[in-house]
């Protein structure tokens, strides 16, 4: 058992983990934050992407231990209070989920691609997304939403 | 006296999803986010040999790990799951949910791991040792026709799950005669005949969220939950109480948030058999949870059909016949709908087309790879593929406008309801009229300028076009082995706010939304005081599951008619408490009064307060605002459109680019454009995938090569354009809504209308179709080694 201690939507949250543990599964299992999605075991699908020290990461590659120290935001974390992050916003405007499975890893993407580059072109919207998948939306809709996030952000 | 606000009208409307809200924060609940006291982890080992009989198992290793409970080979545990049921009438080897003694696809499950921790359950699954003897893999289809090179399933001869079944001109319902004289003049008489063997390949459904499972049976009530990741919680409640020796009021199965279906969660799998048995058999909850890389070999594939298809037409371009002979490869095991799913591609063969005469024949066969069942559009875009791209290759050899082929062939607007060679009856239609639309939003005549202008230049560009019509709002009974109803409960609650319960439970489709617009506007309250329950037979009491576009259809209506009930009998209550005629009442801004006198009334919720506490009880009345509807449709919809497909391919690399999709569909009536536009875009997804990047390959061995998505390409953001979309509206009489269905709509046309652009662009070549998928490697072929 390894000892870690990360701060997770601006908590200091420590515990005992199995050093194999995945920073997805710490979040999951361990803290209840079930926001945070796994799609696939391979590091593709980006539905458990968080940002680690305010930059996108994919959870699921990444063991809790690898995580000590560090600062994390899950899309529980992402609403000011009662505020909606625009783009948690922008995805609702637009209808930009269906299933919503991918919707959290998609949207935490999508902050990293709107701080590098806050007015993207589409195609630097798709590009930006490619590390997520969708299955339900064919991504039109989302890339709506990210231009909206944009626009109003 | 406040005036109440006035409610806009939102059927018809973009109205933004009600599901969002959590969604978008993380709040949603799906299989793997449930825990229970307790609650322990299963794990399967899979055979990773396509074809064997096992010799022996040892299980030794995996029992002594600590924080392993349990390990259960095949054996043991059919000692407690039977063999499992289908839903079709077919003849069916019998499945195990854990092989017993032989193998018969990489990824059938051969031992079952139950541990404290999900980590040790995997780590004693790949601890336990198989050994098995490899028997030849059939992997090629039509060779495994001829009993070669080895029989999946003993008593199958030939691999022969379902041997020729014909159907179609001259074929008697019951198949006992069969008159070839009208077939076989339509090709007597033809000045042109166009064949091509055409295979549409096997996919992987792939919803985002991989199955799961957590079952708990509580021994002191003798009950148990089941939440898994399905499309139809009701039949999975029937088949799980069935082999489990419980009634059905005995089991609550609970469809929580669902991360997508695509008709590959319709089956009712080994997995919720084994875990719901051992839960029962160990009084423990417990939970398993698919990997995604198990998915790709457990969760049922796609398609998977071989299509021989011959037209036979006139020079100017009237179809005067069509033979279609179908192989489909259902992979090793029959599962709930497997069977069933080629016959829908028969039954569509006739298209949008008044075609004279149609021949279809249809052969399943047993190989050794993980069983087909329902994916998204399951059968109709087969047939839309196999007969648009036969109309594509005449247009070409007849030198007309693919259009104007399609035109000319037409079933016309006023041959509505139009009984098809193929037994079905379509609703309604105007087929020439979505063509038209979708021309001109596409500028089809500049278009066509265009790419000529573009080859002139060297360029590789074409164009594609493709009609579809498809069956969906799938019902009667007579047509579903489940029963093709739904049923919805509305309950006007004592505060005025409303419940309802519909059967047909969502993955995605936000019927939350739409369902609670149509109550909102039969009722005349605000959206925000209405909530649609779904997805758990505790709270639902029947239904059936959303599958073949039917939600709104099907359980929409059953939402509207039970609405009805309802709101016939609170008319009575409120004529009663305001001393008016029943008829002259309105249901409006959240007050029920006299037509064209507000004033008059009272408000919603003091009408339903007194219907809960009725004193003085009307005549004829009792207590209460709650009722129920089952709606079964008397026929299917059959929704339609046109899509159109731009495409360049790369000279050097052979790397097609999607242009532009111009889409046109008609769904019927639409409640929510939004959510619709949704669904279209998503399944133009899927259909452009399956056409340009998209498939399931085995090796030689029965080894799959695409276990992952490194092998295996979902489409990406960037892999698509900009969707062109529009609708025409051809309401449905087969519903008082008017609504058709449109969930696998964006499958149909996309597919073919692709790969028609590519045999376009590279017709120079001599080229007249390819096989799917668009490989670059496949088109650098045909451009710089001559034909594929
Ligand atoms: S779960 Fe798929 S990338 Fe992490
Ligand atoms: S909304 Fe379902 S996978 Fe994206």
């Amino acid at each position: 058992m390894a000892q870690v201690s990360i701060t997770v939507n601006g908590e200091q949250r420590s515990a005992d983990v199995d050093p194999r543990m995945l920073l997805v599964h710490f979040l999951r299992e361990q803290l209840n934050l079930t926001g945070t999605h796994v799609g696939c075991d391979t590091s593709q699908c980006g539905a458990c992407t968080v940002l680690v020290d305010g930059r996108s990461a994919k959870s699921c590659t990444i063991f809790a231990v690898q995580a000590h120290g560090s600062e994390v935001t899950t899309i529980e974390g992402l609403a000011d209070g009662d505020q909606l992050h625009p783009l948690q916003n922008g995805f609702w405007e637009e209808h930009g989920l269906q299933c919503g499975y991918c919707t959290p890893g998609m949207i935490m993407s999508a902050v990293n691609l709107l701080k590098d580059n806050p007015s993207p072109t589409e195609r630097e919207i798709r590009e930006g997304l490619d590390g997520n998948l969708c299955r339900c939306t064919g991504y039109q809709h989302i890339v709506n939403a990210v231009q909206h996030a944009a626009d109003k952000g | 006296m406040a005036a109440s606000p006035v409610l806009p009208k939102l059927v018809g409307q973009r109205v933004k999803r009600r599901e969002d809200p959590r969604l978008i924060q993380g709040l949603g609940t799906y299989v793997d986010d449930i825990k229970i006291v307790d609650m322990q982890h299963v794990a399967f080992k899979r055979s990773d040999v396509a074809h064997g009989r096992i010799r022996s198992l040892d299980t030794s290793a995996a029992e002594s790990m600590p924080g392993v409970k349990a390990v259960l080979s095949g054996a043991q545990i059919a000692e407690f799951v039977g063999p499992m049921p289908i839903g079709t009438p077919f003849p069916s080897p019998d499945h195990h949910a854990v092989a017993v003694d032989a193998v018969r696809y990489v990824g059938e499950a051969v031992a079952v791991v139950v541990a404290t921790d999900r980590y040790v359950a995997r780590d004693a699954a790949d601890a336990i040792v198989v050994d098995y003897e490899v028997l030849p893999a059939v992997v090629d289809v039509e060779q495994a026709m001829t009993g070669q090179p080895a029989q999946v399933h003993a008593d199958f001869e030939n691999n022969l799950a379902v041997a020729l079944v014909p159907s179609g001109t001259g074929v008697s319902a019951d198949l006992k005669t069969i008159d070839d004289s009208a077939i076989d003049k339509a090709f007597a008489d033809a000045e042109v005949v166009v064949s091509q063997r055409m295979l549409n390949q096997r996919l992987a459904p792939t919803a985002m969220e991989p199955r799961g499972v957590v079952a708990h049976y509580e021994p002191g009530k003798d009950t148990m939950t089941i939440w898994s990741s399905t499309q139809n919680p009701h039949i999975l409640r029937s088949f799980i109480a069935a082999m489990n020796g419980m009634g059905q009021d005995q089991v609550r199965a609970i469809a929580p948030e669902v991360g997508g279906g695509f008709g590959a969660k319709i089956n009712i799998y080994a997995e919720e058999y084994v875990v719901a048995g051992l839960s029962k058999r160990f009084g423990l909850p417990l939970k398993w949870t698919e990997d995604r890389s198990e998915a790709f070999l457990a969760t049922t594939h796609g398609r998977d059909i071989l299509g021989y298809i011959d037209i036979a037409a006139t020079r100017d371009g009237k179809v005067l016949g069509m033979k279609l002979r179908l192989i489909a490869d259902i992979g090793a095991y029959n599962m709930l709908l497997t069977a069933a799913i080629p016959t829908l591609t028969m039954m569509m063969a006739n298209a949008t087309y008044d075609i004279p005469a149609i021949r279809t024949t249809l052969t399943e066969v047993f190989t050794n790879k993980t069983p087909t069942d329902a994916y998204r559009g399951a059968g109709r875009p087969e047939a839309t593929y196999f007969v648009e791209r036969g109309m594509d290759m005449l247009a070409r050899e007849l030198g007309m406008d693919p259009a104007e082929l399609r035109r000319k062939n037409f079933i016309q607007p006023d041959q509505f309801p139009y009984a098809t060679q193929m037994g079905a009856v379509y609703d309604s239609g105007d087929y020439g009229k979505a063509l038209d639309r979708a021309l001109e939003n596409a500028s089809w005549d500049e278009l066509k300028q265009q790419r000529d202008a573009a080859q002139a230049e060297g360029r590789l560009v074409g164009l594609g076009l493709a009609m579809y019509v498809e069956v969906c709002g799938l019902g009667p009974s007579s047509s579903l082995p489940t029963g093709g109803w739904e049923h919805s409960q509305v309950t006007v609650e004592r505060d005025g706010r409303i419940s309802a319960t519909t059967g047909a439970s969502p993955h995605g489709q936000g019927n939350e939304t739409t369902f609670g617009q149509m109550l909102a506007d039969q009722f005349g309250v605000p959206l925000e005081h209405i909530t649609i329950h779904h997805g758990d037979t505790g709270v639902v009491k029947q239904g059936i599951g959303t599958f073949g576009s039917r939600s709104q259809a099907v359980g929409g209506t059953a939402i509207h008619l039970a609405g009805a009930k309802v709101k016939e009998k609170m008319a009575k209550y409120a004529a009663a408490l305001i001393e008016a005629n029943e008829d002259d009442l309105v249901f409006e801004d959240g007050r029920i009064s006299v037509k064209g006198a507000p004033d008059s009334g009272k408000t919603f919720a003091e009408i339903a307060a007194y219907a809960y506490v009725p004193v003085p009880l009307p005549e004829g009345l009792t207590p209460g605002l709650s009722e129920e509807a089952f709606f079964e449709p008397a026929n299917n919809t059959y929704p339609f459109g046109c899509h159109i497909a731009l495409m360049e391919i790369d000279r050097e690399t052979g790397e097609p680019t999607l242009l532009r999709l111009v889409a046109v569909d008609d769904a019927g009536n639409l409640i929510n454009p939004l959510i619709v536009e949704g669904q279209v875009h998503g399944g133009l997804a899927q259909g452009i995938g399956q056409a340009m990047i998209e498939e399931v390959r085995y090796g030689e061995d029965g080894q799959p090569l695409t276990g992952s998505f490194m092998d295996y390409a979902v489409p990406r953001a960037s892999d698509l354009p900009r969707f062109e979309m529009d609708s025409t509206v051809t309401p449905t009489p087969v519903n008082p809504l008017g609504a058709k269905g449109v969930g696998e709509a964006g499958t149909l046309g996309s597919t073919p209308c692709v790969v028609s652009a590519a045999v376009d662009a590279l017709s120079q070549f001599g080229v007249t179709h390819i096989d799917m998928m668009l490989r670059p490697e496949k088109l650098w072929q045909i451009i710089h080694g001559g034909q594929s």
